[in-house]
């Protein structure tokens, strides 16, 4: 289980990309940007004041990722705020997940990290009002399909996306974190009733373990590893920070169980630990086993996953690769919905229109 | 042909990869086609091969327009005579390609005719004295006007019409790591038997009319606004309307040097 060697590098030991070559330095940069991991890298050198050692092209692109980063983040903390205003009046808790729980709450797997959509998580009973306060303040609603605006409402665990009219950015109002339909129901009222708040108002983000636990099942459940490498860079950087507390470790088996997402602890902490040598304590591990899959399907998954967070390979391999990404969407279907659902939700998208490609003009 | 004088130096790193291939495909049988890739991926539609080089050239463009974010990016041309830039924004259509190459004929130093990269740090203009990519009619004009200049084939039928080369001046390549002052912010507007009109523009207004069709500028932030305030604040502005290119190169000709302490009533 291995990533491409100057990648691993560049994200577990930064301080050896001050010696590499301008050739090592050009594979580098084009890897990371294809894996959306450029901002990232930046930071990590940052971090390690390692910048001014490196040369001063791939400086330049370096320096480019982190504008864009910075952009992106003023641009998430600006929307937080905004959604915060349209909310306050309601009084009710509001949880911010993922990126934006990342960003607002300042921990270090921010850092280089672009999201631009945001994910908030409610109490179901209060999905109504939140829509509505959501649609006075000046969102809308993006999917105007009745299929889609049926499929969301019944079988999903969102509401359907809401865009603002002027900003066209994206809320995601979730009343759980996974699908109604598929194999785990982590139940929504155990995340609310630990959630920690900030600064003291209804805003909230969760605490730690179910933080790793959403970042998990959001890899391993309900995605297909379609961030691809983002996803364990995620994972990666909670264990660490949070596992810097010894008591964290068993409290996140513990609130694996109680959560109903054993399976993709499991994956979080044998893909983070296998590809980019989380410090996961043995014993965590070996606790964590008892949580795995039939052999032959932990093995099938152990392919799909290396070929999910690397680089696009050459050759022969790129449709082993094409052919992985694409058994991962097939699992992250059959995870999400009972097969006749499948059928039918399959069924229906086959039949959209196909992405547009970009005119050179 | 176009890029005889640049010189090839790689230590292994490049800014950016593209590749031109011609697919494999059945289609080649009645046309052939040309396919690029950016990093080796591929978003873009193939084109036919025949526009390969105007592909390669827009490419470059939309390579750097999505990934330099180190620059303030101003879409129009800049030329440069005795230490001051001239920058000329312009949608396409205004005439900033036309009066660019005419310029450069004249003894002006190219910097680029597209992609004009100002250094936030240092408020500089930095060259990259690429291929003027001329359209349709101006083709033939430049062509009379310049007969001395080398220009490519005509491309016919791409996105932007017929499009046609010139090949930057030996000198402008040679100083290509020189970057410039701006000087001056002209706005062109070619506009068929108009006589030259000049109109000095208030520098809140060369501002206004400036940032709002910068792509880049948004996402730079608060560095982007003050490169481009410090940038009005360098630069005398005008608008200039011209469709005699001899009078339009004459008045450039006569510009002063920029008055610095001007402040705008």
């Amino acid at each position: 289980m291995k990533l491409e060697p100057i990648i691993e590098c560049a994200l577990t030991q930064p301080q050896t990309l001050a010696q590499i070559s301008a050739s090592q330095w050009d594979r580098l940069l084009q890897s990371a940007r294809r894996l959306g991991l450029l901002a990232r890298i930046q930071a990590l050198l940052a971090e390690h004041d390692l910048l001014d050692a490196v040369p001063d092209q791939p400086r330049m692109h370096l320096e480019s990722a982190r504008i864009v980063a910075d952009n992106e983040q003023r641009i998430m903390r600006w929307e937080v705020s905004r959604i915060q205003r349209a909310l306050r009046g309601l009084a009710k808790p509001v949880i911010f997940l993922k990126g934006a729980a990342y960003l607002i709450s300042g921990l270090s797997v921010a850092k280089g990290r672009i999201s631009t959509d945001i994910d908030i998580l409610v109490d179901k009973a209060d999905l109504d009002s939140v829509e509505a306060a959501l649609l006075k303040h000046g969102w809308e609603h993006t999917k105007v399909d009745e299929y889609d605006q049926f499929y969301y409402r019944i079988w999903s665990h969102e509401l359907p996306p809401l865009r603002h009219r002027e900003r066209r950015t994206i809320i995601d109002v979730h009343h759980t974190i996974l699908p109604l339909t598929g194999r785990c129901h982590p139940d929504p009222k155990k995340l609310l009733a630990e959630a920690i708040t900030l600064d003291g108002s209804q805003f909230k983000i969760l605490a730690p373990a179910d933080m790793v636990l959403h970042s998990a099942a959001h890899a391993f459940q309900d995605g297909d590893l379609v961030r691809g490498l983002r996803d364990l860079v995620d994972l990666d950087d909670l264990l660490r920070h949070f596992g810097a507390e010894a008591s964290f470790w068993d409290r996140l088996l513990e609130r694996g169980q109680d959560l109903d997402l054993t399976r993709p602890l499991y994956y979080a902490l044998r893909y983070t630990s296998l590809i980019l040598h989380t410090p996961v304590p043995m014993a965590v591990l070996e606790q964590a086993k008892k949580f795995a899959p039939a052999r032959l399907a932990g093995l099938m998954m152990d392919r799909l996953v290396i070929h999910a967070v690397n680089d696009r390979l050459s050759g022969w391999r790129r449709s082993l690769q094409a052919f992985s990404s694409w058994a991962l969407y097939i699992r992250q279907h059959w995870l999400r919905m009972p097969p006749f659902l499948l059928a039918r939700h399959l069924m229906h998208q086959m039949w959209r229109p196909q992405k547009l490609r970009t005119d050179l003009g | 042909m176009f890029y005889t004088d640049f010189t090839y130096e790689s230590d292994g790193f490049a800014d950016f990869h593209l590749k031109l291939i011609r697919p494999a495909n059945l289609h080649r049988v009645w046309r052939r086609q040309v396919t690029c890739s950016l990093n080796d991926e591929s978003p873009f539609s193939p084109l036919p091969s025949d526009q390969a080089f105007a592909v390669f050239e827009s490419l470059l463009n939309w390579s750097i327009y999505t990934t330099t974010y180190s620059y303030l990016i101003i879409h129009g041309a800049t030329v440069e005579r005795n230490g001051f830039a001239a920058i000329l924004p312009a949608p396409p259509g205004s005439g900033k390609s036309t009066l660019c190459a005419a310029l450069v004929s004249r003894g002006w130093r190219l910097l680029t005719d597209e992609l004009t990269l100002v250094s936030p740090a240092s408020g500089l203009i930095s060259a990259l004295a690429r291929p003027i990519s001329l359209k349709n009619n101006s083709i033939d004009v430049l062509q009379a006007y310049a007969p001395q200049e080398v220009f490519g084939p005509k491309i016919y039928n791409t996105i932007k019409g017929t499009i046609a080369h010139m090949r930057p001046p030996s000198d402008s390549v040679a100083r290509m790591h020189d970057a410039a002052v701006p000087g001056w912010l002209i706005f062109p507007k070619y506009q068929a038997g108009a006589s030259t009109t000049v109109t000095p523009l208030p520098k809140g207004q060369a501002f206004m009319r400036l940032s709002s069709g910068l792509v880049n500028y948004p996402v730079l932030g608060a560095q982007g606004f003050e490169a481009l305030t410090r940038l009005i604040d360098q630069t005398d502005c005008f608008n200039f309307t011209y469709s005699n290119l001899d009078e339009a190169i004459a008045w450039f000709g006569a510009l002063q040097p920029p008055c610095r302490d001007a402040v705008e009533r």
